[in-house]
């Protein structure tokens, strides 16, 4: 077997064990499903009145891309907290005697990160529909855009989990992931339209990855209008490609140092 | 011979403390080695590198002739390893916990779920074997742990303090698996803080304190060095135990111990059972009432407190995931510890 099998093989088997967790401790589920629902609820009510993303596009339309985009990165920090709580338990002494994948660990994990991200959007969904969001744009649009936010939200689970190794204990995890992710959420054209950040923020926000991820899933959701100008550039111009370049290199890059991590935190 | 465990030179630090300090050991094939020390000595520092779990600083070391630190993955295919702590998952079954080793060893699907129930049944959790960890007993979880190291039929094995924690009864249990298994030929090394453990069960005993060796041998020649038999008694007046002292210091060829507290005395002797004869003769002459007395070969205990000058002693403070640490030493030898103390003072 060649080394990028034995680790899905591996990979899957932890998987495995980690949705079982899933099943034995549903509080944490419930959470999981609890918070988009607020999140969809708050930002659609409080915010609704006073933000107008103009062309005639409603604000819960306008909204829930971005929501999306906020709660699939917020689920990387998961990841976080699973591999930080991981490297606590004995059961990783037993993974670390045994000859299996070395990246095993952090594919299961990511893996099964990916079913609370599906879940919590399925979630959403159903909410924003409740609250009149529609899907204007072809099914094959909408799934590719759900495809987006799950594989960014993937990627993300790849940064999360490399600091999860990184920190003493999970408890840090939550907020250094709300260091890092409530900035780049929304510092973006998530929940506000894109014209209406300082000059000084602008490049930021449109190269940030979650404005381009948001963007796409718009589009593809059809919750634009033409009568909004886009930005002209080259992110905003092409977020589709532009979010799946995020999602390449960010796994290029910590995927290799998440692995190094657990090789050198697990020897310690 | 080919030794399947071979260790030279290990050292490791941590921070300022030296956990390795040099140490060297080998087994043989289908040979039990005791790893014998107090707290902090070095035992599971020693098990975690041998274990690929952890590098050394210094040394290297072989098992089943692969390098532990370069050819890991390879020695992970040969080795079970039983750590100090259960490596298990608390919100898995037993089976789940069993079937998940088998299948990271590539056992295939149905083979895995075989070896799994195979091994519940004979580790006596199969009526638990469905039930999610938490709610083991910690004899249970290390019972589960042991299976769990077993799932491959490892030829060399790694057992870190495999009774702490257990009750008598368990804990014979476990010997009884244990020595089953080196009977079928599996190479063990064994750490413990239990002397008896080690009398039992090892071959060949290192006694570490402080990451070194200071002694080597089988129980036997251990219980050579500090010396022949001894005589122990207990007198059932305690106005008696001055008379009965000076009358044992004739046989005496060494320092005498005394128990106040439980009329014991105690002394080493040489010349057997008939210097243990003449001693109760010399108390019946003196009408000295003896609830118990006999002659004792050393033990462990003994080596122990002559070696490392202090006894094994329990931990002050519980260690997690373990319970009740069980006594470590057994009550006499604590009591001569006592009365050393007392004379000392
Ligand atoms: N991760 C660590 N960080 C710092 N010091 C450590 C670490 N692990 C072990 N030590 C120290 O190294 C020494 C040897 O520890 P080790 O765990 O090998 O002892 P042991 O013989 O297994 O003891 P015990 O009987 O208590 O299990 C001890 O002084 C211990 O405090
Ligand atoms: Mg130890």
């Amino acid at each position: 077997m060649t080394t990028l099998s034995i680790a899905v093989a591996d990979g899957a088997v932890v998987a495995k064990r980690n949705l079982i967790k899933i099943k034995r401790v549903p509080d944490v589920l419930v959470w999981v499903l609890m918070s988009p629902i607020m999140f969809v609820l708050l930002f659609a009510y409080v915010f609704g009145g006073a933000i107008d993303p103009g062309g005639g596009v409603n604000y819960r339309e306008f909204l829930m891309a971005g929501i999306f985009a906020q709660t699939a990165i917020f689920g990387a920090t998961f990841t976080g907290a699973g591999m930080a709580e991981d490297m606590q338990k004995g059961i990783i002494d037993r993974f670390r005697s045994l000859p299996m994948s070395r990246s095993a660990v952090l594919v299961g994990r990511t893996a099964s990160d990916i079913v609370y991200n599906v879940l919590s959007l399925a979630i959403m969904s159903l909410t924003g529909l409740l609250i009149g969001w529609r899907i204007r744009g072809s099914l094959g649009d909408a799934l590719l855009a759900f495809l987006l936010l799950v594989l960014l939200g993937y990627a993300f689970s790849w940064v999360l989990g490399y600091v999860g190794l990184l920190v003493p204990s999970p408890e840090v995890i939550n907020n250094a992931s709300f260091m890092v992710i409530m900035p780049l959420t929304f510092v973006s054209n998530a929940f506000v339209p894109l014209e209406s950040f300082p000059a000084a923020l602008r490049p930021f926000v449109e190269w940030n990855p979650v404005s381009a991820v948001t963007q796409a899933a718009r589009d593809l959701f059809g919750n634009t209008s033409p009568a909004i100008p886009v930005p002209d550039v080259w992110s905003m111009r092409n977020p589709i490609l532009y979010t799946l370049i995020w999602i390449v290199a960010i796994i290029a890059v910590f995927l290799p140092l998440a692995v190094a991590q657990y090789q050198r935190t697990a020897s310690r | 011979m080919s030794a399947v465990i071979r260790a030279s030179g290990l050292v490791k630090h941590y921070g300022e403390v030296r956990a390795l300090d040099g140490l060297d050991l080998s087994v043989e094939r289908g040979q039990v080695l005791g790893l014998l020390g107090p707290n902090g000595a070095g035992k599971t520092t020693s098990v975690r590198i041998l274990a690929t779990l952890l590098d050394a600083d210094a040394g290297d070391a072989e098992v089943a002739g692969y390098d532990v630190r370069t050819q890991t993955d390879e020695v992970r295919r040969v080795i079970g390893l039983s750590g100090q702590y259960a490596a298990v998952d608390e919100h898995l079954t037993g089976f789940e916990n069993l079937d998940m080793v088998g299948r990271l060893y590539r056992l295939g699907r149905a083979r895995a779920r075989v070896r799994a129930r195979e091994l519940l049944e004979r580790f006596d959790l199969a009526a638990a074997g469905d039930r999610p960890v938490k709610t083991y007993s910690g004899g249970m979880r290390r019972r589960l742990d042991l299976a769990g190291s077993l799932v491959a039929d490892p030829q060399v094995l790694f057992l870190d303090e495999p009774t702490t924690g257990l009750d008598p009864r368990s804990r014979t249990g476990m010997w009884e698996v244990i020595r089953e298994l080196v009977d079928r030929g599996t190479t063990l090394l064994l750490t413990t803080q239990y002397l008896e453990e080690a009398d039992r069960l090892a071959d060949e005993i290192i006694v570490i304190d402080h990451g070194r060796e200071i002694a080597r041998g089988s129980a036997d020649q251990l219980k050579a060095q500090v010396g022949g038999e001894r005589v122990e008694l207990v007198v059932a007046q305690r106005t008696d135990l001055l008379t009965a002292r000076s009358l044992l210091a004739e046989f005496a060829v060494g320092e005498i111990t005394v128990d106040e507290h439980g009329n014991g005395l105690g002394a080493p002797v040489a010349g057997g059972a008939g210097v243990l004869m003449q001693v109760l003769r010399r108390l019946d002459d003196a009408d000295i009432e003896v609830l118990d007395i006999a002659l004792r070969r050393p033990t462990l205990d003994d080596v122990f407190l002559a070696l490392t000058g202090h006894v094994a002693e329990p931990d002050a403070a519980p260690r997690k995931g373990e319970g009740d640490e069980g006594d470590r030493l057994r009550p006499d030898l604590a009591a001569v510890a006592v009365a050393h103390e007392e004379e000392l003072a």
